[in-house]
């Protein structure tokens, strides 16, 4: 390793989503000292969204999608330091030990790691054989293993599998989708819309099995627990994510699923604050609740909030969370937690598209989700999440009424 | 000046926006809740999304995919994920009715 410091300034490790928009939101806001953002990616910063979409359904390879230029970066001053591991924290001396090159020294430190895909143990010589989605070169080997007729199976039924399968399903390919529960997205997604959505998979000719379990995956085939063999050209699983905590606790910081910070994203040491996919936090709208999201824009969000928090502003999370997913024709989009209702209203959004509102025992909206084309949902969904900011208690029977207008609602 | 005719005045919602395709290409046309009209580019400028499925807020169109946010006014990006500003086009209205320029 070279020797020397580095002064860093405001140095965020991780340069993602998150990391990008710190750094970014850190000029803004008219910090003029040095920006470091390190990050062990070789690419600028870029945006995963379309990992599981477009870039593994384009017949062509594409370029990652950058949220944040090298262009960008010169103009805004911010040293990037792409392929760059940190992989210590002396917190008395205020120092970043990295991989290779000086160890860098910060005045606030952000850490934005962000997660990384659960990997399964699998028994089978085909075992290591299964492909994983987390980064840009990850979809670009995706992409190359499908196409027409290809036997594609996914391992698990959240967002990550489901997208994939309908981009298999898209290029022509042949999928199967394996799911251990009883069925898909069991986390934080209504069964109403779960069930649709599955509904919509097997239109497209998924052969979609819940309750399963996997003996083994073989070179050619996954075997199910039953005996039944799967066979395959390409088996990819997504199975969740873990988040990286790992520098954070060899640096003696709380980690509680996820870095444990404050509702200014701070974390045990004051001068070390942590966002997006990485942190668990506690949303001031859901008292009590610790959270981790793994979502664009709460990273998105908290990049910008985290900044401000650097330069001491001490502002508090208030952005309600946020998510969508899209599935062929269909865009699901769900504002606040779900399962923090106790009720739902359904509302007909018309051409096939339904809304739910989730209402708390003492009436207020707590969540929104919907499920249709992205014209149906966009704008209710955004509307029913500034009733939810202002912990509204809005009449139901307005709410499941199409011909009362949400907007009303919001601006009475 | 090439002007097309839109719509009826009222047949966009005050605080609204409605799409508009004309020649291969697409629009989205504003009425703010000053009851004044404006156009714009009709997809956002991060992804191709239309804009008229986002919601008007005062003088923002926010889109309805990542929430990006622009002033329909201006056409100016307010931020990211939009950095792009959108065109903006002319618009009147005459007897009732809507034209934007489109040149
Ligand atoms: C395939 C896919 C599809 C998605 N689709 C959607 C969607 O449709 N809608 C939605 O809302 N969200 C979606 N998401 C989630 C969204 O992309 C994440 O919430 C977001 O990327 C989180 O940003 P982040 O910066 O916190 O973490 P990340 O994007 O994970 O970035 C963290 C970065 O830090 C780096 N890093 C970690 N540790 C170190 C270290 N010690 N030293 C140096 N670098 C380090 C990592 O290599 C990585 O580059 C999707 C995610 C994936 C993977
Ligand atoms: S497509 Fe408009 S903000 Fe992303």
């Amino acid at each position: 390793m070279a020797a020397g410091i580095a002064e860093g300034g405001m140095v965020i490790v991780g340069a993602g989503e998150t990391g990008a928009r710190a750094a970014r939101a850190l000029r803004e806001e008219g910090w003029d000292g040095p920006i470091t953002l390190i990050g062990e990616e070789a690419h600028p910063p870029y945006e995963r969204p379309p990992l599981s979409k477009d870039v593994v359904k384009s017949l062509e390879e594409l370029a990652p999608k950058l949220a944040l230029t090298p262009e960008e970066m010169v103009d805004l001053t911010i040293d990037h330091l792409p392929r760059r591991c940190a992989v210590a924290i002396d917190r008395d001396a205020h120092l970043v030990t990295l991989d290779d090159g000086p160890a860098v020294r910060y005045e606030k430190l952000l850490l934005a790691t962000g997660a990384e895909a659960r990997r399964l143990s699998l028994a089978g010589e085909g075992a290591g054989r299964v492909l994983y989605l987390r980064r840009h070169e990850e979809a670009v080997a995706i992409r190359a293993a499908l196409g027409q007729g290809k036997r594609v199976v996914i391992i698990g039924g959240g967002f990550i599998g489901l997208e994939l399968a309908a981009s298999a399903v898209e290029r022509g390919g042949q999928v199967t989708l394996l799911e251990a529960a009883p069925r898909i997205l069991t986390r934080g997604v209504p069964a109403v819309l779960a069930e649709r959505l599955a509904a919509r998979h097997v239109a497209a000719g998924v052969d979609l099995r819940t309750g399963v379990s996997i003996a083994r995956v073989d070179l050619d085939a996954v075997v199910l627990a039953d005996g039944d063999r799967i066979p395959y050209d390409a088996v990819v699983a997504g199975v969740g994510a873990v988040p990286r905590t790992d520098l954070a606790e060899k640096a003696g910081l709380s980690v509680e699923n996820g870095i444990r910070v404050d509702t200014t994203l701070m974390t045990d040491d004051p001068d070390i604050f942590a966002a997006g996919d990485c942190c668990a936090y506690l949303h001031p709208l859901y008292d009590g609740r610790r959270i981790r999201l793994e979502a664009w824009r709460n990273a998105h969000d908290q990049g910008a909030l985290v900044a401000r928090n650097m330069l001491g502003v001490g502002e508090e999370i208030s952005a309600v969370p946020w998510f969508w997913s899209d599935q062929y024709e269909l865009c699901l989009q769900i504002a606040g937690l779900a399962d923090a209702g106790a009720t739902t209203v359904a509302r007909d959004l018309g051409e096939g598209a339904e809304m739910l509102f989730h209402l708390a025992d003492d009436g207020r909206l707590v969540a929104a989700s919907a499920l249709g084309s992205l014209g149906r949902v966009a704008r209710e969904v955004r509307v029913a999440e500034m009733l939810i900011e202002r912990r509204a208690k809005p009449d139901p029977a307005q709410l499941g009424d199409p011909e009362v207008k949400l907007k009303a609602l919001a601006k009475g | 000046m090439s002007w097309v005719r839109v719509c009826g005045a009222d047949e966009i919602d005050e605080e609204d926006v409605i799409r508009f395709d004309h020649g291969g290409r697409t629009f989205a046309v504003y009425r703010s809740p000053e009851n004044e009209y404006y156009a714009t580019d009709g997809l956002c400028t991060h992804e191709k999304v239309h804009l008229a499925d986002g919601l008007v807020m005062d003088d923002i169109i926010e889109c309805p995919k990542h929430n990006g946010r622009f002033n329909y006014k201006t056409g100016e990006a307010k931020g990211a994920p939009v950095c792009i500003n959108l065109r903006t086009y002319p618009v009147k209205v005459e007897a009732d009715t809507v034209y934007i320029d489109i040149d």
